[in-house]
């Protein structure tokens, strides 16, 4: 157990302070800002300091995986004020499983365009039959000479009235194949074509972040699916485990930590500011306890990881774990911005208020942090059944799996 | 850079995991549970064997020189076991004299604490609540202490008591030269049973060091129990999911209700992420002393909640099993009303940490 920055890495911060300095910000002569942060992460990725774990042949800097040297990054570029790494669907979801399941020929097709974020994507995994449930796919995909022809429909893709391109699990064979998730393949799809229809959906938010999605005779080439044909269930459980997924939320949290203070702090009430109040007090560093065991639970999974030794349970809680955390900042901002959860947007300056500081936002994010991505009970089945070895569910699929005697 | 226990300090998890092995210690907590002994002496002896006493006594005064990280490492598989030894008492006064004795002193009394030829422990709070060096009140009168202390565990078979003194001060009293007496009471947590120490004029050598040592032992504490707790969560985790994959209602087993898989499923994803804070917590304590105070609050604090939350509910998926003497699981449920005040109850630690963190 060492937490100290060794000489090395102590040396690789200097260095990359040099390079900070060098290169952001940039003269306008590199054009608008876009621009310039563009050509900030080219300089990065060359010089090693982005897109890691990327082969240096699709466009990464192909470092070896170093959770310290990931948080030294973060810590230097926020102190410099230097653009941050891409993260998106395609970068955080995308590329790394290209990374394990692609082939040579769709690795070089797809990860260039993707990290640069010329590929934009969006996600087609939920039906309207088929949520945290995604043996029960219906959308089919048929082999007709050399072209997959897809029909059907997703839901909930996000920015896919955005993003040309979609990640699907699409059902390729027979619906007799026992198990039933056995039958489902994994497709990188075009959306620019005819018979893709785009329906955005109005959030609760009143955003419109997702969308539903017809496919009528929608085509594709034969080598969109990845990791080969009924293996499609396989590759979307892949658990990502780069340094980057376990601790940009933890960080996340960290920042919702410092804005609830924020918060307290110009809440006045009773005459005096909200963090002065005992309660308030004991909740927030309730919140710090809780990223202190994430942080910590994450260095010792990364570091047992790297070791070759098995971690146990901790990763199995961690996006349940998140929601806790979502929840607890809900129940405490929505009480200090007290009126102000009636409003969408923070209050009015008619209002005497300072408004609600995007809690109210917050407040629905952290529903949304429960369901998306597997939902609360979903998190629960998998600690469940995994950690501790509790049977499946006896209702439903399972049920009449049981009675067949599978 | 690295987060993980190395070799040996894995080896020492396992090692003392082997000694505190169920098969071993159950019986000889039975025995105390149903009031045959008052402690669990034979295992005590066999940790003193192992060196459990010297972990954290410097090299110089006959220890191993180990620090609070393997310390809490051995506390966590103690958590688990709920072996009934005077570990928490005995260490807290090790470590006080560690931090506050002069150099007469450690020699003088750490090789007698680090055999375990004299056990120890502590006498702390002066009344309810008051476990906060600010709030120690007892105060010497020359040489001799008189008055009382409340909570200190095994504090009938300790020999050698450190006691907290006004002003964050440290003293040692030797039970050997008089003037203490116990006065014992029926308790709840039976495996670190507390009574009342009650001093009249009786000798008292004053360490040499003030509130920091004072408030490095309170620190140590905190990390120690924070440890214990988790061991003990997983324990109780473990044991309720057995009793559930084979007691059998409505002609199924209990594991088979989903009611039932996702309450053990909240509980493992509150305790599981308390393990790197308690680490984390030890680490500080270890190696970056500016940042223990804070860490230690908060992962006594928070595992303490966990902790109760957890047995309660274990307690409640038992059934009427679970209510019995004879069924386990109460020793637990026990231990963490015990973990939850002893040395500061939660509220008290987040604010603690709160003022530290600075907002």
């Amino acid at each position: 157990m060492d937490l100290s920055y060794s000489q090395e890495n102590e040396e690789f911060r200097a260095k990359l302070q040099e390079f900070l300095k060098e290169n952001w910000p940039l003269p306008e002569s590199f054009g608008d800002l876009e621009a310039r942060k563009d050509e900030f992460r080219r300089r990065a990725t060359d010089a090693g300091y982005m897109a890691r774990a990327i082969p240096r042949k699709y466009g990464g800097s192909e470092q070896p995986a170093d959770f310290l040297k990931g948080e030294i990054i973060r810590e230097e570029l926020k102190k410099h004020g230097a653009p941050t790494e891409k993260v998106n669907s395609g970068t955080g979801r995308v590329i790394p499983v290209l990374l394990q399941w692609g082939t040579e020929e769709q690795k070089d097709f797809w990860i260039p365009p993707t990290l640069t974020g010329e590929f934009g994507w969006s996600q087609g995994y939920s039906e309207p039959n088929a949520g945290s449930d995604l043996a029960s796919l219906r959308t089919r995909g048929e082999l007709v000479g050399d072209k997959w022809i897809i029909n059907g429909q997703k839901i909930w893709s996000s920015g896919a009235h955005r993003h040309r391109y979609m990640v699907a699990l699409v059902r390729t064979e027979p619906e007799d194949v026992a198990p039933r998730h056995q039958g489902i393949s994994y497709f990188l799809l075009d959306l620019h074509q005819p018979g893709i229809e785009i329906r955005p959906i109005k959030q609760i938010t009143g955003e419109p972040e997702f969308n539903e999605v017809f496919f009528t005779n929608v085509e594709a080439p034969v080598d969109a699916v990845i990791g080969g044909r009924g293996n499609g269930w396989n590759v979307s459980r892949m658990l990502l485990r780069y340094e980057r997924a376990a601790f940009a939320g933890i960080n996340w949290a960290d920042l919702m930590i410092k804005r609830v203070i924020k918060t307290a702090t110009e809440t006045i009430r009773d005459g005096k500011p909200a963090i002065q109040e005992p309660a308030v007090r004991a909740d927030i560093a309730r919140l710090q306890a809780r990223t202190m065991g994430m942080r910590y639970s994450a260095y010792r999974d990364m570091s047992m990881e790297a070791a070759g030794e098995p971690s146990g349970v901790y990763t199995m809680t961690q996006k349940l774990y998140m929601t806790t955390f979502s929840h607890a900042v809900d129940r405490i901002t929505r009480d200090l911005v007290a009126d102000d959860l009636m409003m969408m947007t923070p209050g009015e300056n008619g209002n005497g208020s300072k408004g609600n500081f995007k809690w109210t936002d917050a407040s629905f994010q952290s529903l949304k942090i429960a369901i998306a991505g597997g939902s609360s009970n979903i998190q629960r089945n998998i600690i469940g059944e995994r950690a501790l070895g509790l049977p499946k569910d006896g209702v439903g699929v399972n049920a009449r799996a049981k009675e067949a005697g599978q | 850079m690295n987060f993980r226990l190395d070799e040996d300090q894995q080896q020492l998890q396992n090692g003392i995991g082997r000694i505190l092995g169920t098969d071993r210690v159950q019986p000889r907590l039975r025995a105390v549970m149903n009031g045959k002994a008052s402690w669990d002496e034979e295992t005590w002896r066999e940790l003193i064997d192992f060196g459990l006493t010297a972990l954290i006594v410097p090299e110089e005064y006959e220890g191993m020189g180990l620090s609070l990280i393997e310390l809490a490492i051995c506390s966590e598989e103690l958590g688990r076991s709920a072996a009934a030894v005077p570990f928490l008492g005995h260490s807290l006064a090790t470590i006080a004299i560690i931090e506050g004795g002069s150099d007469e002193q450690k020699a003088r009394l750490l090789p007698k604490l680090a055999s375990g030829e004299v056990i120890a422990t502590v006498a702390i709070s002066d009344g309810n609540d008051m476990w906060d060096p600010k709030d120690w009140a007892m105060a010497p009168s020359g040489s001799t202490i008189s008055g009382r202390k409340r909570n200190v565990p095994h504090g009938e078979i300790a020999e050698l008591i450190v006691v907290a003194l006004a002003g964050g001060k440290l003293g040692i009293v030797e039970k050997a030269k008089g003037g203490v007496s116990a006065e014992t009471f029926e308790v709840v947590d039976l495996t670190r049973p507390i009574c009342t120490l009650v001093f009249d004029n009786a000798e008292v050598e004053v360490l040499e060091k003030g509130p920091e040592a004072a408030t490095r032992m309170w620190d140590a504490a905190h990390a120690l129990m924070a440890a214990d707790a988790f061991g003990g969560c997983w324990r109780l985790l473990d044991m309720t999911n057995e009793y559930v994959k084979v007691r059998e209602a409505f002609g199924a087993k209990l594991a088979e209700f989903q009611g039932v898989k996702h309450q053990m499923a909240n509980l493992v994803h509150e305790v599981e992420p308390t393990r790197g804070l308690y680490w984390y917590a030890a680490y500080c304590y270890a190696k970056v002393p500016e940042s223990a105070s804070h860490a230690v609050s908060l992962a006594k604090a928070q595992t303490a909640e966990v902790y109760l939350e957890t047995t309660r509910l274990c307690t409640e998926l038992h059934g009427g099993i679970g209510f019995t003497w004879e069924y386990d699981s109460h020793i637990w449920l026990k231990r963490s009303m015990f973990n939850l005040v002893w040395g500061g109850r939660p509220q008290r630690l987040f604010l603690r940490a709160a003022d530290l963190a600075g907002f």
